[in-house]
């Protein structure tokens, strides 16, 4: 009555639904998920503080962070990655956002932890408005699942003072 | 004779008709598959709503062949977003993680800077020769789900 082909097709069909009502459940689950991170960072060393002969200042750090971010993850996640970033303001630009150290974190088990780090990208600004400039250290985390809609979150940890001259 | 013509000209009719019929269903699923792609187009506001990745450069986040959904609206580029842009002159687009944000105080332009990360070096290299930072009109969607 219905050939193998037909009833190959409506199980495959049935299959493709399931597997993606399966991929929305998952994702919506995550919603529920309300995580409590706990995360500090601060500057132990300013290593270099320049101006560059193309007229921008640059700055390269070391920071002390650590950071407790096991609430975050589900069985559905499938990493975090987390940056820590520069956030100031200049008379030229509302905001300048730059990511001076990142970090993809696998599991559970490695995302609490403590350390001390060179930042990883230089903090070069579009001009010379560092000397003196009040800089805010905002933790920025991106869940990223094994299916499903990404979960995006920040923290706000700590401001700094660059210093008044380069060294 | 007469029922045999009758008979062949019935069977040739109904051939056609089931051809024709058949023919009519094709289009109608082809032409019902590009509205559904079409409107899925207008409701994320971006050329690709979905792309496949391509390269291993944002591993182990996305692996090659991922599906990647991707959204557009005139929200503003913050750093961490992993967005889609195509360099000047070339087809591929590229999914990459926003690393740098400059926002200007008067206009609200953005400069961008890019990086995979998977990779070492930022996507300097990517943009075209003199070209420091992608601006908004580079970007054709940002990633929000795979």
């Amino acid at each position: 009555m219905h050939s193998y082909v037909y009833r190959l097709n409506t199980l495959v069909t049935f299959a493709a639904v399931l597997l993606a009502v399966l991929c929305c459940a998952a994702s919506f689950l995550d919603a529920f998920n309300s995580p409590s991170v706990r995360a500090h960072a601060e500057v132990i060393k300013v290593n270099r503080f320049r101006k560059q002969l193309s007229g921008n200042d640059e700055v390269s750090l070391t920071l002390n962070i650590s950071m407790d971010l096991r609430s975050l993850f589900t069985w559905n996640t499938k990493q975090v990655f987390v940056f820590l970033a520069a956030e100031y303001e200049t008379s030229k630009n509302s905001l300048n956002q730059i990511s001076l150290w990142d970090y993809i974190i696998r599991d559970k088990d490695h995302a609490k932890f403590q350390a001390q780090v060179a930042s990883k990208y230089p903090l070069i600004d579009q001009g010379s408005n560092l000397r003196g400039k009040k800089v805010e250290f905002v933790l920025h985390w991106h869940v990223m699942p094994s299916t499903g809609r990404m979960i995006v979150d920040k923290m706000a940890l700590s401001k700094f003072y660059l210093p008044e001259a380069y060294t | 004779m007469g029922w045999i013509g009758g008979n062949l000209e019935s069977i040739r009719s109904l051939q056609t008709k089931q051809a024709l019929t058949q023919a009519v269903n094709l289009g109608l699923v082809v032409t019902s598959a590009l509205i559904l792609w079409r409107g899925l187009m207008c409701v994320t506001g971006t050329e690709s709503p979905v792309v496949v990745v391509l390269s291993g450069s944002m591993e182990p986040g996305f692996q090659r062949g991922d599906i990647l959904f991707l959204h557009m609206n005139q929200d503003p580029i913050r750093a961490g977003e992993i967005v889609v842009f195509n360099v000047d002159g070339k087809d591929i687009p590229i999914v990459h993680r926003v690393i740098e944000v400059h926002e200007r105080q008067d206009t609200g332009e953005v400069d961008v800077l890019t990086k995979g990360d998977n990779n070492e070096e930022d996507d300097r290299l990517l943009y075209p020769y003199g070209q420091l930072w992608l601006q908004k009109h580079h970007i054709t969607g940002r990633a929000i789900g795979t």
